[in-house]
């Protein structure tokens, strides 16, 4: 009785799943690989293993789903770390270079180049801000959305005194700026500074 | 007092052809015989010694450079894992298209400074240079740019002239990602591309390391590739939201993809050499350990020998005496 005990628990459990240990890459379980590639790499190399892309290494993208969906998926990812990762949310603000630009689930495919500004995440009653400094926002066809961002900071991190200081600091070396590079430099700073003075502000 | 004597007689025996020369001093030191009444030679306790002391040393070299490479891993290996996130919007959008056919193609070749760290360098060079043949053909021209002395040491041998840039010292300063995009900045400044190939290690594990290549296309052929339909075909349908154009966004998109590949391409790396270096190391010391298993059998047979011979001539000498 008990030798069948293993193995109706098994049966009950869902029709033993394979046990294995998934890898730390979390690659998918079908490796994608881009088979004109493979071909004619055999044809150079024949001896040498080809090397895997990028694809074999990244889950799978869910296609367009026909009506549109109730929640907004979303991956914000900077250089150190995913802040977000496959959160579904009601609706993201991102700064892009025309304004503040609202995505909601369905929203038309869209590449935006972001300026200096806050991103906020809305999920249900909370309200998350980050200040971004630049970057890239994709928003896919199957209400995924990435931002791409080189630094963020959670706008409650931001100290208003320093602020205050950087922006004083960079008007004057805009002013005083000579070469164009100094300048565009200048201008930069004056940018973000003000980016941020507004996002402690707004 | 005769056997002190004959002691004494056998000692200036093997002193003697010791020290005739002081040159010669060193050259003995390594092959002193000791010629034993019966004609049979044997290496001194003392060579093996000293073999057994170096061996040992080496040991502990190893060791320890295991455990530095160990530390080292484990904090870049935190690190290449929260970048892994990094490039996955891009190939979201833009796909992947290694065996896409263009005129001029760039190789970026990621290696370590560093030597000791297994073959994972000569892998990427060997794939480097089956990318360059996969690459060439009738108006193509194909370039390298290296990152990392070890492999500008390899590849300078025979495509000298196809190497455009070489990068060394990259890890002078722990990666970040403002340093990269310099120097992504300095690579697209100066190398005209149509495709840029980035070869690196990716790290699966501390024992597996996976060549990899990430393609990046220029914008034009970006351009190009979405018309044209085929992977990038629904590359059109994106809005392109901002006040320039749909040209500047992708260039500018291309920029930042290549800084954002090439910054996880130089911590995968980073993280590859070490977890290499790491087993390396591991398989040295554990070879070491063997050799001065072996070594010490000899030392003690040597040592043994040499006593039993030297019993042998104060007993024959006595009983010389006495029968």
């Amino acid at each position: 009785m008990y030798r069948q005990a293993s193995r109706l628990l098994i049966r009950a459990l869902g029709g033993g799943r394979p046990v294995g240990r998934a890898f730390s890459t979390d690659a998918p379980a079908v490796p994608v690989e881009d088979s004109t590639f493979v071909e004619a790499w055999k044809k150079v190399a024949p001896n040498l293993e080809p090397p895997k892309t990028p694809l074999s290494f990244m889950k799978p993208r869910p296609p367009t789903p026909s009506s549109i969906p109730s929640k907004l998926t979303v991956n914000f990812v900077l250089p150190y770390q995913s802040e977000i990762s496959n959160k579904e949310v009601d609706m993201i603000i991102v700064p892009a270079t025309t304004g503040q630009m609202g995505v909601l689930p369905g929203h038309v495919a869209t590449i935006a180049e972001l300026k200096p500004g806050v991103l906020s995440v809305h999920d249900g009653n909370e309200v998350t801000k980050y200040f971004v400094s630049s970057g890239f926002a994709f928003i896919h066809a199957n209400s995924i959305t990435d931002v791409v961002a080189v630094e963020a900071v959670p706008v409650d991190h931001i100290d208003p005194s320093l602020v205050q200081k950087g922006l004083a600091d960079f008007t004057q070396k805009l002013s005083s700026a000579a070469t164009d590079l100094e300048k565009a430099e200048a201008q930069i700073g004056v940018d973000v500074h003000s980016a941020l003075n507004a996002a402690l502000s707004g | 007092m005769a056997m002190a004597a004959f002691r004494r007689e056998g000692r200036r025996f093997l002193l003697s052809p010791i020290s005739h020369k002081p040159s010669t001093v060193a050259r003995s030191a390594i092959l002193s015989e000791e010629f034993h009444p019966s004609g049979t030679r044997s290496i001194s306790t003392q060579v093996v010694r000293n073999r057994m002391k170096s061996v040992r040393n080496i040991q502990k070299i190893t060791k320890a450079m295991k455990m530095v490479a160990a530390s080292k891993l484990r904090a870049v290996q935190v690190r290449t894992e929260n970048s892994r996130g990094l490039w996955q919007p891009f190939t979201a959008l833009l796909g992947d298209v290694p065996s896409v056919d263009v005129k001029k193609n760039v190789i970026v070749t990621i290696t370590s400074d560093k030597g000791l760290c297994g073959g994972i360098n000569s892998t990427s060079v060997k794939i480097s240079k089956s990318l360059y043949k996969f690459t060439s053909g009738p108006e193509k021209e194909t370039k390298y740019v290296v990152l990392g002395e070890k492999g500008k040491v390899q590849l300078v041998r025979d495509s000298k002239n196809s190497i455009e840039m070489t990068i060394t010292e990259l890890q002078k300063n722990p990666l970040n990602y403002t340093q990269v995009s310099v120097l992504a900045d300095d690579i697209l400044k100066n190398v005209e591309y149509d495709a840029l190939r980035i070869i690196f290690n990716k790290f699966h594990s501390v024992v597996s390391f996976i060549p990899t290549v990430s393609t990046i296309l220029s914008p034009e052929v970006v351009e190009r590739e979405s018309e044209s339909g085929g992977k990038l075909g629904d590359l059109d349908s994106y809005e392109i939201e901002g006040s320039e154009t749909k040209a500047e966004v992708l260039q500018n998109l291309a920029e930042f993809q290549f800084s954002c590949v090439l910054f996880n391409a130089a911590l995968e790396n980073a993280c590859s050499e070490l977890g290499a270096r790491m087993s390396a190391m591991d398989s040295s010391s554990r070879n070491a350990g063997e050799m001065l298993d072996r070594l010490t059998l000899t030392y003690n047979r040597t040592r043994q020998a040499s006593i039993t011979t030297e019993l042998i001539e104060i007993i024959s000498g006595a009983s010389a005496l006495t029968g």
